[in-house]
């Protein structure tokens, strides 16, 4: 498995955990997971792949994602 | 220093709190009820001659050397046996006593060997002992009558004699010295629960019978070494005793195996280790050990040991043998120049749950501190990592619950995903103590482990499919909930009532029930039922889990999924409940507390949290990353991608323990430095660039946290072998890179351990030597420590229930894949194996072997012995079939203690979805009848051959 796609999956299977708390916990509980356990590059690449469209990612992922992109700092 | 040498009451203590009073020689003695008159005696200072009694095991009652005069009764009962009573007047010496003993010994000499001074207990034996204590001078019937002392009498051959047993590879058997006092056959059933020794025979016939009169080696024994402990006289001697001799002095420390954490006694002769023996004040083992701790430490001295530092620029090379200092400066230009060439955040490191946790301080501090990145990560990553996300989540604490001690007030345990009675044996036998009393055990194991039935065991078993845990253990909370079993002044009083509810009616969903979900598990309703039902409704119930649960893609879930149930029962937060994760290597629980995981610092705090920072920033001196680092498989894929180049690896084989192999394989080729510190050629080392040598627990100053929170001491007996202990290599290494640590002692890392974590401010080397060891949190609010967490209330204040959905693995059978594989531990040897595999424990266990069902044996052609080739989408290896009905059609199972099985071929990358802990115990396999090793076997042994050849270094003339 290599990078985006590994990343993709690694988001969806903590999608997947959240998905029983419904939408609404389930988003910043996805957000929050990332941002506190992912190494800045991981980060950086999986809003990459999320700008380049972000193929494969469930719906709330790509929600969370989207949140936690915005609440960063710009990475250099 | 001297040897330590406990006192030994004679018979066990008793925990009645009703104090009796009564008289011994002249003294008022005050004693616990039920208290014998020989431990009551011994209290007061008088020892009473004894042979058959060892407060290890209950009194029997059948040397009579024990006998006591009391007023008012009559005869001379044994002190052993006869409780104490209001108001006893008891003399302990007399004319008829003294008379009495002499007799009793007298006749015991009269068939003993009298070679005292050749003998290997001689300075150690207490049958010498009490021929002193009662002034035995003669033996009257001389020794030409019925014996079991000479092979030969009157020129006949002599058929009660017995020739030595000698096939334990650590302890002799030697008959013609046996008193036959039964003190082996009691510690065998009563400590260990083994049950493999008897006496056969009746009067001058009784003989010590290990199994069916069978050798030692051949008999079920397990080698725990409690009977030669308990052994009174040469009959059952460690070989080391027999061929150096008695020690003259002792140090206690801690094991270096499992998470358990045994105190021992190092005895030793001057740097020589002469024995390890269980420690009676050891509070995690009580003094009991098993075969590992107490026998297989000679791996610390085994000729493969690598002890002068090497180098090479390529892996291609041989290795060239070089000083520290070059060593040094070799890979701190090797690091610094990765991160010139590819930025701050391309080097990083592992730390060990082996080393204590000064060194895991340190390695983690160079990383966070001397790399300037937060790359660090611990083994726990693949094992417990779960653990701590899944607690920390509902309880606010990462930590195990209890203390050890607490399975004494347990009515039911539970046991999920793990095997104590091979990979924490002395917990086990603690368990099997209680289980005998009374208590009911439940057992959630796709396996048919040691622990389902044993000797006067016998547990509810349910068998699941691997891979199915969270439905499981849902379904025992839908019978809680449903049947009305679940204890609500509890949760709410405790918990949070409103997360409760939506958690309740999330597992009362019919589809949660255990018939709805018996076609995914294979587990029988009616038997998932009842276990619910114990559990919740038995008394104290205690839920102890490992490996089986965490290293799966919803490991944390079942974590959560195990704390909401001990939850909704009431199970927490007193002695004989709780939830127990029972972790694998002795200082896992050290390692994580230490900041060992790339998101947090020590005492588990945030790396993104700026007051945290602040305060090591100002004891550093350095100024810290806080974004989180890359975690092990990470670091994996990073490399692989060009962005991880250099890795330090303290005391873990990564190669062989991580899963799919070639994976591992690719991502440590790619690697520009890979510098490897452990005391072996591991199978890292393959790869590796820089090996510094290490030390072994023998050899350095420090502490473990095993895995009931306890800090206790390892103690240094003799000079490090390579010349440095593990921590001074990691100050040195940082210095080379320019980043300094100043300590002059372990106790000074300690000592800033605790200044910085708020659950360790009242841990330091005087405590622990004053107390004996201490459970974190130890600090103001609890200055001796915390044996049981969350009394009166959660530390994150109300317990959080998470709801559990049960989710399929990606990891799936299908017709090319039919089989599942899950992996395990075998009691003789440890992990990978870089240690028993090089102590004489190999006797037990010479290669990895494939359980597999009768029957999908039969489908296959494959007989007992045979070799199989296993494969799965990751890859393929061989080994030898075991054909056993353990394991249930559909499952197959191996251990993963020999480098040359390389089970990790065969696992995936799949994970853990919250910590990516690796899923090692579901890969779909199959498996078909083979002619020998794999082509990838081959060459990897091939490749391991040429990557360990040395060329020594030059004389320098």
């Amino acid at each position: 498995m290599s990078s985006p796609d590994r990343l993709v999956y690694m988001a969806n299977q903590i999608g997947t955990f959240f998905r029983s708390q419904g939408h609404d916990k389930a988003v910043p509980g996805i957000a929050d997971h990332i941002k506190k356990f992912w190494d800045p590059r991981m980060k950086r690449a999986i809003f990459a792949h999320l700008d380049a469209g972000g193929v494969g990612l469930e719906p709330d992922v790509r929600e969370a994602l989207t949140s936690l992109k915005q609440s960063l700092p710009a990475t250099p | 220093m001297s040897l330590i040498e406990e006192i030994d009451y004679g018979t066990p203590r008793s925990k009645s709190t009703t104090m009796v009073t009564l008289t011994i020689d002249g003294n008022e003695v005050t004693v616990p009820e039920g208290t014998s008159i020989m431990r009551a005696a011994m209290d007061a200072g008088h020892q009473i001659p004894k042979l058959c009694a060892t407060d290890m095991v209950d009194a029997f009652g059948s040397c009579r050397l024990c006998v006591v005069e009391i007023e008012g009764r009559a005869g001379t009962p044994a002190s052993c046996t006869t409780p104490v009573m209001p108001g006893l007047v008891v003399h302990t010496q007399s004319e008829r006593l003294k008379k009495l003993r002499k007799g009793v010994m007298e006749l015991y000499i009269s068939d003993h060997p009298l070679d005292c001074l050749t003998c290997g207990a001689n300075g150690d034996c207490e049958l010498q002992d009490m021929a002193g204590a009662v002034g035995l001078r003669d033996v009257r019937y001389g020794y030409e009558g019925e014996n079991h002392v000479f092979a030969k009498s009157h020129g006949e051959i002599n058929a009660a004699w017995m020739p030595k047993d000698e096939s334990n590879p650590y302890f002799t058997y030697d008959p013609s010295k046996c008193i036959v006092c039964s003190r082996c056959v009691r510690a065998c059933e009563e400590v260990q629960g083994t049950f493999a020794l008897t006496i056969s025979g009746r009067g001058f016939d009784s003989r010590v019978s290990p199994g069916m009169s069978e050798s030692f080696l051949g008999s079920e024994c397990v080698s725990c070494g409690a009977c030669v402990q308990a052994c009174p006289t040469a009959t059952l001697t460690e070989k080391s005793v027999i061929e150096i001799g008695q020690p003259e002095h002792s140090v206690v420390t801690t094991c270096a195996y499992c998470g358990v954490g045994c105190a021992f006694k190092a005895e030793m002769r001057g740097e020589e280790v002469v024995r390890m023996v269980p420690y009676k004040d050891g509070k995690a083992n009580r003094g009991h050990s098993c075969v590992k701790g107490r026998f297989a430490w000679g791996y610390t001295n085994h000729k493969e040991r690598i002890l002068n530092p090497m180098i090479r620029e390529r892996i291609e090379d041989p290795w060239k043998e070089v000083s520290w200092d070059e060593a040094f400066s070799f890979a701190a230009a090797k690091m610094r120049g990765i991160q010139k060439k590819y930025g701050r955040d391309a080097i990083g490191g592992i730390t060990s749950s082996r080393c204590t946790n000064e060194e895991t301080y340190l390695v983690q501090k160079l990383i966070r501190g001397g790399f300037g990145n937060n790359n660090v990560d611990t083994c726990a990553r693949v094992c417990h990592s779960p653990t701590g996300y899944g607690l920390s989540q509902t309880f606010g604490t990462s930590a195990g619950t209890q203390d050890f001690d607490s399975v004494e007030d347990t009515d039911v345990a539970v046991i999920i995903g793990a095997n104590p009675a091979s990979a924490h044996p002395v917990f086990a036998s603690r368990l099997k103590k209680r289980l005998r009393q009374g208590a009911k055990l439940i057992v959630i194991d796709p396996r048919r482990t040691e622990m389902v039935e044993s000797p006067h065991v016998k547990a509810l078993h349910l068998p699941l499919m691997p891979g199915t845990n969270v439905a499981v253990v849902t379904a025992l909370a839908h019978v809680i909930v449903t049947e009305g079993l679940a204890n609500e002044a509890f949760v709410r009083e405790r918990c949070d009532w409103a997360e409760f509810e939506e958690w309740a009616a999330f597992v009362a969903q019919p589809k949660h029930s255990p018939e709805a979900t018996a076609i995914l598990t294979g587990v029988d309703p009616n038997d998932l039922r009842e276990a619910a039902r114990i559990y919740a409704t038995g008394g104290n119930g205690a839920i102890y889990y490992g490996l089986g649960v965490t290293e799966h893609s919803q490991g944390s879930t079942t974590v959560i999924a195990i704390a909401n149930l001990a939850m909704a029962t009431g199970n927490i937060g007193r002695p004989g409940v709780g939830v127990n994760p029972l972790r694998g290597q002795n200082n896992v629980q050290g390692s994580c507390d230490m900041g060992s995981f790339p998101h947090e610092l020590p005492g588990y705090r945030h790396i993104s949290g700026d007051a945290v920072r602040d305060q090591f920033e100002a004891l550093w001196n350095v100024k810290l990353n806080p974004e989180p680092g890359l975690r092990i498989p990470n670091m994996f894929d990073a490399a692989i991608e060009g962005t991880f180049m250099g890795i330090y690896v303290q005391g873990e084989d990564i190669l062989q323990s991580d899963p799919n192999t070639k994976h591992v394989v690719a991502a440590l080729s790619a690697m520009e430095c890979v510098i490897v510190h452990d005391l072996f050629l591991n199978e890292t080392a393959n790869y590796a660039h820089v090996f510094l040598p290490g030390s072994s627990f023998l050899e350095k100053d420090g502490t473990f946290t095993n895995a009931e929170r306890r800090i206790q001491r390892v103690r240094k007996v003799m000079s490090p072998k390579n010349g440095m202990a593990d921590w001074e290599v990691t100050i040195a290494l940082a210095k080379a890179m320019g980043f300094e640590m100043n300590y002059n002692h372990p106790s000074e890392i300690m000592d800033e351990i605790a200044a910085l974590t708020p659950t360790f401010t009242g841990v330091s080397y005087a405590k622990l030597d004053e107390l004996g060891s201490v459970q974190w949190p130890c600090n103001e609010k609890a200055p001796e420590g915390t044996p049981v967490m969350h009394i009166g209330g959660f530390v994150r204040g109300k317990g959080k229930f998470i709801v559990t959905e049960y989710v399929a693995t990606d990891e799936r059978t299908g017709p090319r894949f039919p089989l599942l594989l899950t992996t395990g531990r075998i009691l003789s040897q440890y992990n990978v194996g870089a240690q028993t595999r090089r102590t004489e424990n190999v006797v037990w266990h010479a290669e990895d072997r494939l359980e597999i069902h009768p029957h999908d044996a039969e489908q296959r052609g494959v007989r007992d012995g045979d070799w199989v080739r296993l494969q799965s989408r990751a890859g393929e290896t061989t080994l030898r079939a075991e054909i056993t009905d353990r394991v249930s059609p559909g499952v197959v199972y191996t251990t993963f203690h020999h480098p040359d099985t390389q089970a990790n071929v065969i696992t995936t990358d799949y994970s853990d979805w919250a910590t990516n802990c690796p899923e090692y115990k579901v890969t779909a396999v199959q498996i078909s009848p083979s002619n020998g090793p794999s082509d990838w076997q081959k060459a990897y042994d091939e490749q391991a051959r040429h990557s360990r050849r040395i060329v020594p270094a030059e004389a320098a003339e």
